[in-house]
Formats: C-alpha cells, sequence, structure tokens
C-alpha cells in the first residue's frame, strides 16, 4: 500500500536514533528483576519456612493485592509479585515514549514535514514507531525471562513472567499510537498515554482488590475489571503456577486494533495538528504567575500532582497493611526491629515506611532542582534575568517550590497512611498526628540532599545531572533501607544524611540531628548562592 | 549623564584560548541609536550579556545607565528591556502570559501600551509559544520589551524571523522611542536595517571595535563606486592610482575610487569622453567587504 512506503527506512531510522536509549531500558529493567529475584531467592532458602505465610499476607490483604497477584508459594512468583508493578509501568513508559518520539514529538519538531516531503506514506510513521516499540517489548519479554532464569527460577515460569510485563508495553505501543493522533503535542499525548495507565492500574487494582480469596489462602480469582486491563492480562498468566499463554496473546490484537484507529484517525487530520485542536490558554498572566516563584510553580505543578496521587495511593496501601504487620514474625519483623523497638514492631514499620517516603520526595526534589540547570541551558533564563530578576531570587523561587512541594508530599503520605491505618486499627485517628509529625522529621535530611545537588548545579554547571543522581543513588543505597544489610563501614553509612534522621515514630524525635541536618542544609545552601552569585551563565549559544 | 553605554577595553574569554573579546570599546549616547553590526561569531551577543551581568568581563570597564553590570543588575533592569538574540520562552505558556511576566518582573507593565503592541504586531497571545512559529516568537520578546517604557532597549538581532511587513513595524516603533528620547542599541547583521534605523555605527570584528561614528564618518574612509561608459576605450582606467577592482569591457567600466584620489580620476575620465557615468556612497555591505575581507561570508 503506498501509504507504508518508506515504512522500512524509518524503521532503521528509529532504531539509529534509539540506538541507546532502548537497550538501556530493557537492560535496566532486566538487571533490576534479575538482582531482587536472586535477592529473594537467597532468603527463602535460608528461611524457606517464611515462604507460605508471607504469600498468605500477600494474598489475604486487599492492599497488598493492589501490587499484583500471588498463585502459589513459589519464591518466582513471589519476587515477580513485588517487581511486577514496577516493571509494567516501566514497560508501558518505554513503548509511550518510543512511540510519541517518531510520531507526534517528530511533528511538533517539524521532522514529520520533511520526511513527508520525501517518498514516505502518511501512515509510515506511525507503523515504523509502532514496529520498534512492539520488537523491543518481545527483546524484553526474553531479556525478563532470561534474567529470572540466571537468578535460578525455572524456564517456563521465568519466561511467562517476562512476557505478562512487556505485553503491557505492546497494548500501550497501541495506546500512544492513538494518543499521538488525538493529542497537538508532545506532552498531551505523553499525558494522555499516562492517563490510560493510570486507569489501567486502577482497573487492576480494583479487580484484584474485590476478588475471591481460595480457601487456602495462597490463591486470588480476580474479579472482572481486572480483566479491562493489560496489567490485569499479565497477571491473569499467573506465571510459575498456572503459566497460562493465551492472556499475553490478547496484546497483540489489542495493539493491532489500535494501531488500525490511529490510521483511520490519521487520514482525517492535518500534518502538525491532532484531531484534538490546542486549546487556546489566557491572554493574561494571572497574579499568581507574576513571579519567579509562581513561574516555577507552574513549570512543575503537573509533575508535583503526579507524585502527589502516587504518594497518596502508596500511603493508603501501606496503611492498610499496619494491622498484618503485627502479626509478622521471623526474619522480615527482626528487619523491621532495627528501626527501633520503642514503639514495637507497628512502630518500626512506619518509621521504615517514613524513610522510604523521605527517600522518594528527596528523587522529587532533586527532579525539580535540576531544572534549575534546565533554565540555563535552554536559555529561559536569559528573560528572566534580563529582567530585573537577581540570580538569587531566581534560586529562593526554586528553593520556595523545592521547600514546600516536598512537605506537602511528606505530610500527604503520612495523613494517607494515617487514615488508612487508622480506618483498619478501629478508627484511631490520633495516628493521623503521629505519622504527620514523623513523616516532616524527614525534611531536614531531603533539604540537605537538595541544597547538595544545588551546589554541584552550581559547581559544574555544564553537567550537573550525572553527578547528582549518583549522589542520590549513594544516599539512598548507604541510607537506612540496605545500609545496615551491605555491611558498609560506620564512616560511610555517616555519610547519608537519612542514616542521621531519627527513627520517629518508633523513638523520640532528638532535636540534635535534626538541627545538625538543617544546618547542613543551609551552610551547602550558602555555598551554592555563593557559587552562583561568583560564575557566568552556561546559556545556550 | 550623555552615556547610556559605555564599554572600554572589554575582555572576556570562554576559556580554552577562546577570546570572545578583546579589548572591546562601545560607546551609545543617550538618545541614540546605535547600530552594533559584525558578521556571526564576531562577538555582539557576548557583549549584550555582559552588559547585563549574565557573564563576567575578564578585564575592562562596562557601564551601563551609569552603573555597573554586575553588581548592580536588579537595579539596572528596571531601567532597560532586552529582546534576546535566540528567543528562549517556555512552551507551555501562552504569548499573552510571558508579556505580563516579563512586563511584572521589570516592574511593571502599560496595559494600554501592550494591547496596542499586539494589535500592531498582529499577534495572538493566546497562543502557548510552542505553537507559535519563530517570527511570532520573535514578536511575544519584542512585545514584551516594547510595553515597559523604559530608558534604554537592548536588542539583540531582533528582526530575524519577522516578515518585511512586521519589520516595517518594528522600524516605526523605534523611530518613536527615539523621538521620545529612548537609547537604544541594535545589534545586526542586516545593513539595510542599521542604515535605515541607526544615527551611529559600531562595526566589531573578533570581539574589537573595528570601527565606529556617524555613517558620514565612516564613508570618507571608503570608496566611491563608479559605474561608466566612454566613448574611447577605458582600459587605461586600470593603471591610475586610486582606482581599484576595476573591470573593463569595451567601452564599459566598473571600479572604485579612495576619496583623495576622486578628482584626479574624474579629469582623466572626462578626457575619455563620458556618455553616461553612475557613482554611489558605499553600502554597508561594503564597509563589510572591507572590514572583514571577501573570504567571510555575511549572512544577510
Amino acid at each position: 500500500m503506498n501509504g507504508f512506503a518508506g515504512t522500512a527506512r524509518l524503521v532503521r531510522l528509529a532504531l539509529r536514533r534509539d540506538r541507546i536509549v532502548l537497550p538501556a531500558w530493557i537492560l535496566g529493567m532486566a538487571g533490576f528483576l534479575a538482582a531482587t529475584t536472586a535477592m529473594f531467592a537467597e532468603q527463602y532458602a535460608r528461611h524457606p519456612a517464611l515462604l507460605v505465610p508471607d504469600t498468605r499476607i500477600v494474598v489475604e490483604n486487599p492492599g497488598m493485592r493492589v501490587l499484583g497477584l500471588v498463585t502459589g508459594a513459589h519464591v518466582g512468583g513471589y519476587a515477580l509479585h513485588r517487581d511486577a508493578l514496577t516493571l509494567a509501568v516501566l514497560a508501558a513508559v518505554m513503548s509511550m515514549l518510543a512511540v510519541v518520539r517518531h510520531t507526534r514529538q517528530a511533528e511538533e519538531l517539524g521532522r514529520e514535514e520533511m520526511l513527508r516531503a520525501g517518498v514516505t506514506g502518511r501512515y509510515a510513521s506511525p507503523a515504523a514507531a509502532v514496529t520498534v516499540a512492539f520488537g523491543a517489548n518481545l527483546v524484553l519479554a526474553l531479556l525478563l525471562g532470561a534474567a529470572m532464569v540466571a537468578a535460578g527460577q525455572p524456564v517456563g515460569g521465568s519466561m511467562a513472567g517476562g512476557a505478562s510485563i512487556a505485553l503491557v508495553g505492546v497494548a500501550f505501543t497501541g495506546v500512544a499510537a492513538v494518543a499521538s493522533q488525538l493529542s497537538s503535542t508532545t506532552r498531551g499525548a505523553i499525558g494522555l498515554s499516562g492517563a490510560v495507565l493510570g486507569l489501567a492500574f486502577l482497573l487492576a487494582a480494583l479487580g484484584n482488590m474485590l476478588g475471591t480469596v481460595a480457601p487456602d489462602a495462597l490463591r486470588v480469582t480476580s474479579a472482572w475489571p481486572a480483566w479491562l486491563s493489560p496489567i490485569g492480562w499479565g497477571q491473569q498468566m499467573r506465571p510459575f503456577a498456572d503459566n497460562l499463554w493465551w492472556p499475553a496473546a490478547l496484546a497483540v490484537p489489542a495493539m493491532l486494533l489500535l494501531f488500525g484507529v490511529a490510521v483511520l484517525l490519521l487520514g482525517r487530520r492535518d500534518v502538525g495538528r491532532g484531531v484534538w485542536p490546542e486549546r487556546r490558554g489566557a491572554a493574561h498572566a494571572s497574579a499568581a504567575l507574576r513571579s519567579p516563584t509562581g513561574l516555577v510553580w507552574r513549570q512543575q505543578r503537573g509533575t508535583l500532582l503526579g507524585w502527589s496521587v502516587g504518594l497518596l495511593g502508596f500511603g493508603a496501601v501501606f496503611g492498610a497493611l499496619s494491622e498484618e504487620i503485627k502479626g509478622l514474625e521471623g526474619e522480615a519483623a527482626e528487619w523491621y526491629a532495627t528501626f527501633g523497638s520503642g514503639g514495637g514492631l507497628l512502630g518500626a514499620y512506619w518509621t521504615s515506611m517514613m524513610q522510604i517516603a523521605g527517600t522518594a520526595v528527596a528523587v522529587y526534589v532533586v527532579t525539580l532542582l535540576l531544572r534549575l540547570h534546565q533554565d540555563e541551558s535552554r536559555g529561559t533564563i536569559e528573560p528572566l534575568l534580563g529582567a530585573a530578576v537577581s540570580r538569587l531570587h531566581w534560586l529562593r523561587a526554586y528553593a520556595i517550590n523545592a521547600l514546600a512541594g516536598a512537605a506537602g508530599l511528606l505530610l500527604l503520605f503520612a495523613v494517607a497512611m494515617g487514615v488508612a491505618g487508622g480506618q483498619v486499627s478501629g478508627g484511631r485517628m490520633s495516628l493521623v498526628g503521629d505519622l504527620a509529625g514523623a513523616a516532616l522529621v524527614q525534611l531536614p535530611a531531603v533539604c540537605l540532599l537538595g541544597a547538595a545537588v544545588v551546589v554541584l548545579i552550581m559547581a559544574m554547571p555544564r553537567r550537573p545531572a550525572g553527578a547528582s543522581w549518583a549522589i542520590v543513588v549513594f544516599t539512598v543505597v548507604t541510607g537506612p533501607m540496605f545500609g545496615p544489610s551491605l555491611n558498609l563501614p560506620t564512616w560511610l553509612l555517616n555519610l547519608s544524611p537519612f542514616n542521621h534522621v531519627p527513627n520517629v515514630p518508633a523513638e523520640e524525635a532528638a532535636a540534635g540531628p535534626l538541627l545538625g541536618l538543617a544546618l547542613g542544609a543551609l551552610v551547602l545552601s550558602v555555598a551554592g548562592a555563593a557559587l552562583l552569585r561568583r560564575r557566568d551563565l552556561v546559556l545556550p549559544a | 549623564m550623555t552615556t547610556a553605554i559605555s564599554i572600554a577595553g572589554l575582555v572576556k574569554d570562554f576559556g580554552r584560548g577562546a577570546r570572545a573579546l578583546d579589548h572591546l570599546d562601545l560607546e551609545v549616547r543617550t538618545g541614540e541609536v546605535h547600530g552594533f553590526l559584525g558578521p556571526n561569531g564576531a562577538g555582539k551577543t557576548t557583549t549584550i550579556r555582559v552588559l547585563l551581568g549574565l557573564l563576567r568581563a575578564d578585564a575592562g570597564r562596562a557601564e551601563i545607565l551609569g552603573g555597573e553590570p554586575w553588581r548592580d543588575a536588579v537595579a539596572l533592569h528596571r531601567r532597560l528591556a532586552y529582546v534576546p538574540g535566540e528567543v528562549n520562552l517556555w512552551p507551555n505558556l501562552t504569548g499573552g502570559e510571558v508579556i505580563d511576566l516579563l512586563g511584572d518582573l521589570r516592574g511593571g507593565i502599560d496595559a494600554r501600551r501592550r494591547d496596542r503592541l499586539l494589535d500592531r504586531f498582529q499577534l495572538d497571545p493566546a497562543k502557548r509559544i510552542r505553537a507559535y512559529s519563530k517570527g511570532n516568537r520573535q514578536k511575544v520578546a519584542l512585545v514584551a520589551a516594547f510595553s515597559s517604557d523604559v530608558e534604554l532597549y537592548l536588542l539583540d538581532e531582533p528582526t530575524s524571523g519577522l516578515d518585511p511587513l512586521m519589520e516595517g513595524v518594528f522600524q516605526d516603533v523605534v523611530r518613536e522611542l527615539r523621538a521620545a528620547g529612548r537609547s537604544i542599541l541594535l545589534s545586526s547583521h542586516i545593513l539595510s536595517e542599521v542604515e535605515a534605523l541607526c544615527d551611529r555605527v559600531t562595526i566589531i570584528r573578533d570581539g574589537r571595535a573595528a570601527e565606529s561614528g556617524t555613517f558620514d564618518e565612516l564613508r570618507h574612509l571608503t570608496r566611491t563606486s563608479v559605474v561608466v561608459d566612454t566613448a574611447e576605450p577605458p582600459a587605461s582606467v586600470i593603471g591610475w592610482p586610486g582606482v581599484h577592482d576595476a573591470h573593463v569591457r569595451g567601452g564599459h567600466a566598473e571600479f572604485s575610487v579612495d576619496p583623495d584620489e576622486l578628482n584626479h580620476v574624474l579629469a582623466h575620465l572626462v578626457g575619455l569622453q563620458v556618455r553616461s557615468m553612475v557613482t554611489s556612497p558605499p553600502t554597508l555591505e561594503e564597509l563589510f567587504k572591507r572590514h572583514y575581507g571577501a573570504e567571510t561570508a555575511v549572512r544577510s
């Protein structure tokens, strides 16, 4: 067909452009799965008696079923349950970004115009994008399977497990193809695909929560909403138990159907525009926008909303789990007990959840602060500082947004966890206040990490991102979640600010370490500001 | 105060031996439109970024509106407006939002003036920056700058991407600002624009002011172009003192003449029985050729 002329050539172009990014996604995901599966395999090899009770916790607790299904007591299945949702979301995002990059973004940047002026059919770009994304998901399925085999799991279950994740990517390849036709902008197409991903997650979670638990408490039969979601299809393959393959096959017709819809839509619209024209915006700036702080808020409020939804959801899930924790025994109980004994096992559990939330919020703060660098490298700082805005004013706008955003996210997580935890333990509303305090205790450590990133951005203005993420990874790895089990020397552990955060609510908050962390954050902020005042801006030519 | 901008011996190094400004001198008088002419890479944008305090001078003196650009940046920026050469704005904001934001950050915006400018430049303020064409993005920057009534306007290649009609609107606005006594530094590589608007001009080459003055002052340094038809074959023209770049074909000759030899050359031409003759003042194109040589391509 003429409409597809040039598709093969465009596939090669897309492969050339994605030769780094797609392998990085796939290898990163496979490496993560191999490492975590090996970790669980080793853990249950040492304590085989724990596998059945641990599986029952996951099966019986509706909150845990939000994250996925486990069928039967099997190490591979248990490990996959811990990773599957994260990996499925990553596979979907990888596919969405790849498809949008070669369709809507190419149009927005004017590249599609160049291609279509040549001997290239109308449908060649989406066809090439879908082909490449589908191929990437095939490779992903194989490598995820191989990763679990490498971690000592049976081949049949491992391969089914890999497919159960990659099929989500396949389905979202089709979703993104349609979204690219509907939306007029790259951001819009990604946002729309992301919204569908959120819906797919909710349907699968709902179906699993409403499911019925088998008498042996090792299996859940999901309710019908789970079958409306590609994430649900993957879960229904039940890797390491049933190894059903036909749900995986649903994804390919779904992708082809969605691609057909995209082709139909493409025949009805102009190049450069979506089916939905871009909405007109405000002709005047609102009062809230008319300051650097308002401008930064406007640029990142969408990101903050996404983080808010995520932390709200996880707070509710982990809060609902509180009752289950009380009944824990053995190694898991010991692990939680390392966080302090004052509040008993439950207090230790809440403490560890607050540390996870603190780390997550630190990641948000770093993504926000790296926008300082983007302002410079993309040149948007030039009109800003060309007006009567000082460098310090600019930095302060980010600091205010980072501080308020971090405090807001921590409180949101604590409130969600407190409300859900209070519900399951019989309406104990005082928990909300206790957890809110415990969450805010994380704030000085988050600020210290943020201030260190500011120093990096000011000291090495050309490429601060790599070093910034390196210190994030370092502080997390040496932090309370992983540090103690890695047998690292004390001086190294002391470098992570998160190791100095008091174990609240398991123990009383101590003012000393918090003041120390806050003071450190202040000193680094002043150093960052001093560096900024001295140096040239690094602007695009 | 009679100088809006005063730069003397300005040096800016970008490391690794890349010297962007090499003892630059530049003076813009209060109330004048000053052309800042040079090819790409000559150092125009670097100069303006130093004047805005975005870059720090390595040596020399730069003064703008009587202040020191690095130290007094914020106070000075309330009194000036800037149009960057490469307009990088926030893709998710509308043009109207950007104009209001930048105006407010400068210390206030005249709403009537803003609306009148939007009308004159035929700009739709409700579209998002990413949806504008390059020319329309340029218009956003121009309207944002001109909406503020300030003492000095720094315009870095402000008409790139504008169509001729809009270039006309731009020139009208600049003339109105000059009539109101405002000072303007207009960086450009478009010769006709500078010739049409500027009182004085500074030519920058490799980070150094090659020449500065009014057009009259610069003209006397240059040659006059002559195209002549004569009855006697004008082959002898090639050897006359003060004649350059001569091309002779039959009774037709084209050449340029040093100003102090012009009288001599005219006397010689009379002896060849002139039939028709066109002399023209040197255009800025020729000024450029003179300063940068034929091997440097001049983008226009």
